[in-house]
């Protein structure tokens, strides 16, 4: 193998890890405070990217109705929650944060969609348009079980994935798309070898991107709460940390994070209305190498993931995930070797 | 809505749906999973088909469409459903030959027979229920071979789907490369929702072939062409029937250009001669398309969904002056119609089918065309 | 719920199964044959994950590799189908205690991962192996015959599938209930229970795993010789994901969920199928949206899944029944060692973890008939100095010898067996196994019936032994009329009396109880207290590791003080009251 063929399978392999660091750090941030692994992500990526799409066809994207619809429904099991709990006073406010505040970035896309819109435009409004989803479906779906075990919450989470597939399946169609690049440049290494400019500017943004939320939950009070709760839940909620609250951050945060990634890869791959999964598994597997918790070591995960997988597409295109796959094993038996030897007990079924 | 007026709207809509119809046609394809990029269409050219000529003999036909999420079991399970359940007199579907293989295995049993969209092939006793009207990979891909000699291509690389679809076209590939004298160099694939060949297409690369064969489908299949253009390659660029769609040109863009492949007569309906039988049938199908479903049709898929009814059509006519429909003899005389199907025209072919060849295609079904400019031509 | 209501609700269930072909359709049998191979994949997920708590997202691969085994063995070599379950379940079987051995050492979540990665890998391998068929896989599968009959028809298959349902069942049940399935119920308790009672989780584990692997092989067998057509992709993630949905929708905890959840779900997307089309134009399309939301909605209101809502409707149960302790010889016991006897010496004993010095040379000894007390104020050491005794951490520096025998570098387990019994100090009991159950855990080591064996009931003159034996542990803590209660609703005064049984089950030596009076109540402590006194009247060499000073004061021969990882003085209670060293010890750590 020569050395030009072993850098373009690193630039290609960085690329790839670049897109599950940046969802493994979304994946670590959910579970660490929800115990939720949530599998949907890669489904909001999928969303986003095809919701770009769209607005460069000139369509107005389905995902409008998605999100209106969400929104009436998570206003709706508020203020019932509300009712019942006897705080009928709150529904305002409900129908507020829960009604309005997410369709508004419906409206926003409403007005983006048309003709020829400059690509920042369009690409904001997709990424608005995206990140209700994430805190309405998990206001929806998870929160009533949020102390479930998490194996049912893996199910309800993978459920829903289906769902998201599915409904993305509805909207956009079985073929994929690809959006325009937001810049024709390329890097010439050598003769006949070039690394386009999109790849380098998506590598480079995903590091920024995550370096600046490793800062954020580093150094800002509310990262440090974020992770008093993923250490200590009970602890968290004593010290007057609101889970609820918490966790509606984290999804929040990660449905942005899920936007970006999605506006970042739509140029340079083909997205489906499926690709979510094999995204959200990647990136699984980097968030578990970090053992779920490190965001350093899922950074780590994530590159070494995206570069193994290129070299195991040149090796054996038939086998690769296989490859992958079967790299992984040893891996996780050192890291389980490494992780310290706390006695672990599995959480009781569900009743 | 409450559960007894639910039950009720059960009650009417069974009653009103049996009884109106005295031909039903069964369809068990991929609305969903992986194989939907076919599936779909092949349920809305079925609809469409339906809504072209909804009656035959004087009786109306009811298609009854399933979704088999892509999955084989769920596949044989559809089929054993409307089998016993709806009493179809014909099964037809769907996207993917193991899901095929599936349903026919139920067909055959059942003893039902079964109109297959996709190629497959049982041999002897236990493809007796079953035609196809799907060109064989080995007659489409031996078209591109052809060209590949006539263009004096000497090796070519192969890079496909990791699914039953790219092992069958790389088997047609190659059977028909040696004899033409063109060796394939590698033999890479990938899967459908990878998002990025690069080391495939680096592999091919390094065995210097002067052409590429892609056995993909759809949007998908365009990766490994936009990862040679990143890699500046000049050589030919060849792919099977499956690649073509409006989608796939699309999402290809420029780094396709040039692409030839075969595919059945209706995607270059227009570019046909006046005389040409299937130039007629294949216009019928887009007007009956955009009728149906308002959009124009772009894929070849939805047209073998329509290809199928009409030979179903045919066969039916003949079979109802046997027996009546429903009845296991009108099954096995829907069978003996089908397998002595002669000349019956459709947008992909002219459908001939004898007891021992299951595949009804001819020349007639296969043409070459170039991708230039956004637009497929007829090559001569 | 009665032991009665239970056998007439199987005994209807058995009726019902063996009347509904007569009642179904061609159709509803061929339905009713995929949920019966369903539910023996599913049961070997209840077992696995409700039960061992070890998630799968394999199972598929090993339905697959059976079914491809005897698809293989049968079109290629024309080799009898009932060859081929021999065979099917000879490969799967190697193939998991393979992969088991590999990956059942992970802990947290790296053991569900890599199920997803061989789960992944193995599907993948059957597309591209020429032999097998590639992406297209094999036809042409025989149907199985058996003796002149063929069961090629979708009636004829029904009885064969559904009698290994049943026999299935009663096998899986019998195995929870018997001395292997207490150590199954044990494991989401974690390993260090079970090796405080001498068993070995990833042995348990691993022929959990092993177990149902083969229940998913008898599936893929049946699979084969039914659709007679296979090929790769019901053998994937997706399938896998499948069957864990099934178990989940039932009730992954108990075995009648491994019944009603693929029978849910089969019977919930065959609904759907027909009746979403009626209510729109393009309904067949939204099947897989509609399913999404009726489970979910489903797992909102019975996260249990359906058995977790049957419960709560007609009322927990205890489901396993223990063996009649009628009239029988007695387990053995073992020689004890003479009164006055040293039974425990710790000689200059120091861990050290990195730079930190938790316990720096402690030396002491235990004799026979005496209770000793480890005591001294928090941070002291002493629960460093009880792993290390225990085995639950390794010495950095000195000696353990127990029973004259040096117990250094051994397992815990290994000094479970040679006869110290503990408790915890966050009490690890089981909390939906029943009192006689969790007792009866304890004497894991002095009964032999492995899992074979307990499934196939062969184990039935031992098991009145264990539930003997375990009763009269109970009477002598005081519980025996709470004996079929679950340990779950006790409160925690009396859930630390239950760990003492459990320990004396084992037929100690030694008992060597972790802060036993910690977060109990003033009545709960001297009810304690009452017992401890009563068993060293019975003889019983008990050490004692309390943080709690009145309450081993009144109790204990003679007291061992630690302070800062390192042995204060040593004396009787009168002595080491008078000591104004131990209380700048207590008081010190205080301020």
């Amino acid at each position: 193998m020569s050395w030009d063929l072993v850098f373009i399978l690193l630039v290609d392999g960085l690329a790839n890890g670049a897109v599950y660091l940046l969802a493994g750090i979304g994946l670590v941030l959910i579970f660490s405070v929800t115990r939720v692994v949530f599998v949907p992500f890669g489904d909001v990526v999928a969303f986003a990217a095809l919701t770009l799409a769209a607005f460069e066809a000139g369509r107005l994207p389905p995902t409008i109705g998605l999100v209106a619809l969400l929104a009436v429904l998570a206003t709706g099991a508020e203020a019932w929650r509300l009712w019942r709990a006897g705080q009928p006073e709150g529904i305002l406010r409900a129908i507020l944060g829960w009604g309005l505040l997410p369709l508004t970035p419906c409206a926003l896309a409403y007005l983006a969609a048309g003709s020829d819109r400059p690509a920042a435009v369009q690409i904001a409004a997709a990424i608005l348009l995206v990140l209700p989803i994430t805190p309405l479906i998990a206001r929806l779906t998870l929160q009533p079980i949020a102390d479930a075990s998490v194996l049912v919450l893996l199910m309800v989470s993978l459920v829903l994935h289906f769902l998201l597939s599915g409904l993305g399946l509805l909207f956009f169609g079985a073929e994929g798309t690809r959006t325009r690049p937001l810049t024709g440049l390329a890097w010439n290494i050598a003769e006949g070898y070039s690394v386009s400019g999109q790849i380098i500017m998506m590598v480079v943004a995903a590091l920024l991107l995550s370096l600046l939320f490793y800062l954020a939950f580093e150094y800002t009070l509310t990262g440090k709460a974020l992770r008093a709760t993923a250490v200590n839940r009970r602890g968290a909620r004593l010290v007057g940390i609101r889970p609820a609250h918490t966790a509606l951050l984290v999804y929040s945060c990660a449905s942005l994070l899920a936007g970006m990634i999605g506006v970042l890869v739509a140029p340079v791959t083909t997205m489906y209305y499926d690709s979510g999964f094999v995204i959200g598994l990647k990136s699984f597997i980097a968030a578990i190498i970090g053992a779920m918790v490190s965001y350093p070591l899922t950074a780590a995960g994530a590159l070494v993931v995206g570069v193994s997988e290129s070299f195991a597409s040149y090796w054996s295109g038939a086998l690769k995930d296989a490859i992958v796959f079967g790299l992984l094993i040893p891996v996780l038996m050192l890291r389980s070797a490494m992780a310290q030897q706390v006695e672990e007990e599995v959480d009781e079924i569900d009743p | 809505m409450k559960p007894r007026h639910f039950a009720a709207v059960l009650c009417l809509a069974v009653a009103t749906g049996a009884g109106a119809a005295d031909l039903k046609v069964g369809l068990s394809t991929s609305l969903t999973g992986p194989a939907a990029s076919i599936g779909i269409p092949y349920a809305k050219g079925m609809k469409a088909a339906l809504a072209y000529k909804g009656e035959v003999g004087g009786r109306k036909i009811q298609l009854i469409t399933l979704d088999d999420g892509s999955d084989p079991t769920t596949a044989a399970r559809n089929a054993r459903k409307l089998v016993d359940e709806d009493k179809v007199d014909i099964l037809m579907g769907t996207s993917g030959a193991p899901s095929a293989m599936a349903m026919a295995g139920v067909g055959r049993e059942a003893k039902t027979p079964m109109i297959a969209l996709t190629p497959i092939a049982l041999d002897g006793e236990d493809g007796a229920w079953l035609v196809a009207v799907a060109q064989p990979a080995s007659l489409m891909v031996g078209a591109a071979v052809e060209r590949m000699k006539k263009n004096g291509v000497k090796s070519v690389g192969y890079i496909g789907f990791s699914d039953a679809w790219g092992d069958l076209v790389y088997d047609a590939l190659v059977k028909a490369a040696e004899p033409a004298g063109i060796k394939v160099v590698a033999n890479e694939r990938y899967a459908r929702a990878d998002s990025s060949v690069t080391g495939q297409v680096l592999k091919v690369l390094a065995a210097k072939p002067d052409a590429v064969m892609n056995g993909g489908s759809g949007t998908p299949g365009a990766l490994p062409f936009l990862a040679l253009a990143e890699r500046n390659y000049k050589g030919g660029l060849y792919g099977s029937h499956a690649l073509i769609n409006a989608d796939f040109v699309r999402v290809a863009g420029a780094s396709a250009e040039g692409l030839i492949a075969p595919t059945g007569p209706v995607i270059v309906a227009e570019q046909l001669p006046a005389a040409n039988p299937i130039r007629k049938v294949a216009m019928d199908f887009r007007a009956a398309y955009l009728r149906e479903h308002g959009v124009p049709t772009t894929d070849a898929f939805s047209a073998y969904a329509f290809d199928g009814w009409l030979v179903f059509l045919d066969a039916a006519a003949r079979a109802l002056k046997k027996a009546e429909p429903g009845t296991p003899a009108f099954r096995v005389a829907l069978r003996d119609a089908l397998i002595v199907t002669k000349e019956v025209v459709g947008s992909h072919g002219v459908h001939n089918f004898k007891p021992g060849n299951r595949y009804g295609f001819d020349e007639r079904g296969r043409v070459l065309v170039k991708l230039e400019k956004g637009q497929w031509i007829l090559l001569p | 719920m009665s032991r009665r209501f239970n056998h007439t609700l199987v005994a209807g269930s058995v009726l019902a199964i063996a009347l509904l072909p007569a009642a179904l359709g061609d159709f509803g049998v061929a339905l009713a044959n995929d949920v019966g191979i369903s539910v023996l994949v599913v049961l070997g997920l209840v077992l696995l994950t409700g039960v061992g708590g070890a998630t799968s997202f394999g199972q598929a691969a090993f339905v697959g590799i059976a079914a491809y085994a005897s698809a293989w063995l049968t079109t290629v070599h024309g080799a009898s189908p009932w060859l081929g379950l021999l065979f099917a379940t000879t490969v799967t079987g190697g193939a998991a205690l393979a992969i088991g051995m590999l990956t059942l050492r992970l802990g947290g979540h790296y053991l569900p991962l890599s199920t997803i990665a061989w789960g992944l890998a193995i599907a993948m391998l059957f597309g591209n192996i020429e032999a097998l068929g590639r992406h297209t896989g094999l036809a042409n599968i025989p149907a199985l015959q058996l003796g002149p009959w063929s069961l090629l028809d979708a009636r004829a298959i029904y009885y064969l599938i559904w009698t290994i349902v049943g026999l299935a069942f009663l096998f899986c049940h019998n195995l929870l209930g018997s001395r292997a399935g207490r150590a199954i119920r044990s494991l989401r308790g974690g390993s260090t229970l079970l090796a405080s009672v001498g068993a070995d989780a990833y042995r348990v584990r691993l022929s959990l795993f092993v177990t149902a692997a083969l229940l998913a092989a008898v599936a893929g067998w049946l699979y084969a010789h039914k659709n007679r057509y296979i090929s790769p992709s019901p053998f994937g993630l997706r399938a896998s994901i499948e069957y864990l949905l099934m178990a989940i929708c039932g009730g992954v905890g108990h075995l009648a969920g491994a019944l009603l959840g693929p029978g849910l779900l089969l019977a919930l997307k065959n609904l759907l199928q027909d009746a979403l089309p009626m209510l729109s134009k393009s309904g067949e399309r939204l099947e897989t949206l509609a399913f999404g939301v009726v489970f979910i909605a489903l797992l909102q209101r019975a996260r249990g899944g359906a058995m977790g809502f049957v419960g709560r409707h007609l009322g927990r149960q205890a489901t396993l029944t223990p063996a009649k302790p009628t009239t029988v010889s007695p387990l053995p016991r073992r020689r004890l060692p003479p009164p006055g006897a040293e039974v425990l010496r710790v000689q200059g004993v120091v861990k050290r973890f990195g730079g930190l010095v938790a316990v720096d040379g402690v030396s002491f000894s235990v004799a026979a008939g005496e209770i000793v007390g480890l005591i001294g104020p928090n941070g002291a050491g002493k629960s460093t100095l009880f792993n290390l005794l225990t085995g639950t951490l390794p010495l950095s520096a000195g000696a353990v010898s127990f029973c004259g025998r040096d117990i250094g570098g051994l397992s815990a387990r290994t000094i479970a067996s040679l006869g110290m019994a503990r408790s915890f100090q966050h009490v690890k009991l089981r909390p939906n196994m029943s009192l006689i159950d969790n007792v009866a855990l304890g004497a894991h080591l002095r009964s032999g019936c492995g899992m074979l064996r307990g499934g196939l009931r062969l184990d039935r003159r031992e098991e009145r032994q264990i539930a003997a034996e375990a009763l009269r542990q109970l009477e002598r803590i005081g519980l025996a009329e709470r004996a079929f209660e679950l340990a779950g609703s006790l409160p925690l005064g009396t859930q630390r009396v239950l760990e003492v049984g459990r320990a004396l089950a084992a037929d100690p030596v030694l008992l060597v109880l972790d802060e036993p009076a910690a977060g109990l109540r003033k009545l709960e402590k001297r009810a304690l207290a009452e017992l401890l006194r009563r068993l060293r009247e019975e003889g019983v060499t008990i050490l004692i590791v309390e943080h709690d000073m009145d309450f081993v004061m009144k109790l204990v021969d003679r007291l061992v003080v630690m302070n800062f990882g390192a042995k204060l003085l040593e004396g009787t209670p009168a002595a080491v009251r008078a000591d104004p060293r131990v209380q700048d010890a207590y008081l010190g750590s205080v301020a």
